[in-house]
């Protein structure tokens, strides 16, 4: 052993400079947020509780290509189409299990229309495994709620792709 | 009859007046600890249960004592039933005998020191049984690893002790702080306030040395069986050690009750105060020392505490009596 190796060692050199840089860390800016109260940023592009968007007349987007059904690696989407009274192909049930759902974002890249997205939501945690089953209604009312969030998302994020 | 109820009473309430603080204080000592460590890292700690957080030991209680007590069929039910009970009363035990001032201890005896050191020792026996009684490989690993770490260290701390006491001349407690009027022993005996430091880290299974629990191959250690009000008085005996450690270590090494300078404005501040502020500072210490450090090898833990301490408090021994017998220093009883 090399007699500054030893000096270090009974002395505890290493030790020391490890206690005041830990004390001198205390007094530095956290780096962590106090979660529920405040949150992070959220990306353009992350990839959250699913929407099912309309157009500004109101006339929804989805025109039940069934791409997203197609492409979902999970098979968590089930869509039924049939043509409605005005001639236009709309679907009739649009279901997306969210318990299967691996939120990989594949369905929104997919969508011809940008009628399915991905929105920045992330808190939709539920007491029952039933909420989490999806419907159109719900995929609508959560496109209604974020609404402005999305269209600005899709706006920031279309450059990229 | 009355006479004898009266005494009986009396004595409870001074147990009272002592246990009460010492619980409530080992948990705002979780608290702390928790936040220090957080603070280190520079994440914020426990902060929404009350103001900073301070009510955080108190809901992770509740929480304890509403979770049920899973008894594995094949643990020997007594002993696992009883092993936190021995560690936890071991734990508050040896409060009986640390001066928190002057004139309040409650049992001023004259052997206070050998007294909190067999309390200590005994500590083990709580592990043991827990590991034992489990019937369950990780507790049992966990256990041994425990026992054989805390009478290696024990013998070192043992040791330290002396060397305190040839200069005090007395294993009364109150006697040892007394002794410290004009110059605490953390001056004079500074490399044996440093290796007890480290001994009373390993004595509580503290990180460096909380191999015992080592999570990453021992699960848990020797509570891995134990839930709910069982392991939470596991837990509370284990800081309740933490905390005797500190005080321990304040009683020899850093004066006790007596205020650093006996001049105006310090002598104003009441003993127990200067007690609690020197118990603070150590177990501040204790739980920098946690954040900082890595976890130690058994081999390494085991050659630190036999072929190192041991040997070297030893000569520390040896120095201290020549010293204090050339210069016709011993004290005289």
């Amino acid at each position: 052993m090399k007699i500054s190796r030893l000096f270090k060692t009974i002395f505890m050199i290493d030790f020391i400079t490890g206690l005041i840089i830990a004390i001198k860390e205390i007094f530095k800016s956290k780096k962590t947020i106090n979660y529920p109260h405040e949150k992070g940023a959220v990306s353009p592009r992350s990839r959250g509780e699913h929407a099912l968007r309309r157009y500004p007349s109101g006339e929804e987007r989805c025109i039940a290509c069934k791409l997203c059904e197609a492409v979902c690696p999970a098979q968590a989407i089930t869509i039924e189409s049939s043509e409605r009274e005005d001639g236009s192909r709309k679907t009739t049930r649009y279901d997306i299990d969210m318990l299967k759902c691996i939120y990989c974002g594949l369905c929104e890249e997919s969508c011809p229309v940008d009628a399915i997205v991905q929105g920045p939501n992330f808190e939709f945690a539920t007491e029952t495994r039933e909420e989490l089953y999806y419907n159109k209604e719900k995929l609508l009312e959560n496109g209604d709620r974020w609404e402005s969030i999305l269209a600005s998302n899709i706006k920031a994020d279309s450059s990229h792709r | 009859m009355l006479e004898y109820l009266l005494i009986l009473l009396s004595e409870i309430y001074k147990i009272l007046f002592l246990l009460v603080p010492v619980l409530v204080s080992v948990a705002m000592i979780v608290w702390l600890d928790r936040r220090v460590w957080a603070f280190v890292q520079k994440r914020r700690g426990p902060n929404v249960v009350g103001p900073f957080g301070l009510f955080q030991s108190l809901a992770d209680a509740l929480k304890y004592v509403f979770k049920e007590i899973i008894i594995p069929a094949s643990s020997n039910k007594i002993i696992f039933i009883l092993a936190p009970i021995v560690t936890m009363t071991l734990a508050l035990i040896a409060w009986a005998v640390i001066p928190f001032s002057e004139t309040f201890v409650l049992a001023d005896i004259n052997v206070g020191i050998l007294y909190l050191f067999a309390v200590s020792s005994l500590g083990v026996y709580g592990i043991i049984m827990g590991g034992w009684a489990s019937n369950s490989k990780y507790p049992f690993l966990g256990a041994i690893r425990s026992a054989a770490q805390m009478v290696s260290y024990e013998v070192s701390i043992g040791i330290i002790i002396i060397n305190v006491l040839l200069c005090v001349g007395s294993l009364n407690l109150s006697d040892i702080v007394k002794a410290q009027q004009n110059l605490w022993f953390v001056i004079p005996l500074f490399p044996m306030f440093v290796i007890f430091f480290i001994s009373a880290l390993a004595e509580t299974n503290r990180p460096p040395f909380d191999l015992p629990e080592a999570e990453a191959e021992l699960v848990a250690g020797y509570q891995t069986e134990y839930s709910g009000m069982m392991y939470a008085m596991f837990w509370l005996g284990e800081y309740a050690n933490i905390l005797l450690m500190c005080a321990l270590g304040s009683i020899l090494f850093l004066g006790g009750w007596l205020s650093p300078i006996d001049l105006f404005p310090f002598n104003l501040i009441p003993g127990a105060l200067w007690m609690i502020l020197k118990i603070l500072f150590l177990f501040i210490l204790f739980a920098l020392v946690k954040a900082i450090v890595p976890r130690y090898r058994y081999d390494q833990l085991m050659r630190l505490g036999w072929k190192i301490f041991l040997p070297f408090s030893l000569i520390w021994v040896v120095l201290t009596s020549s010293y204090l017998l050339y210069f016709d220093l011993l004290p005289v009883n």
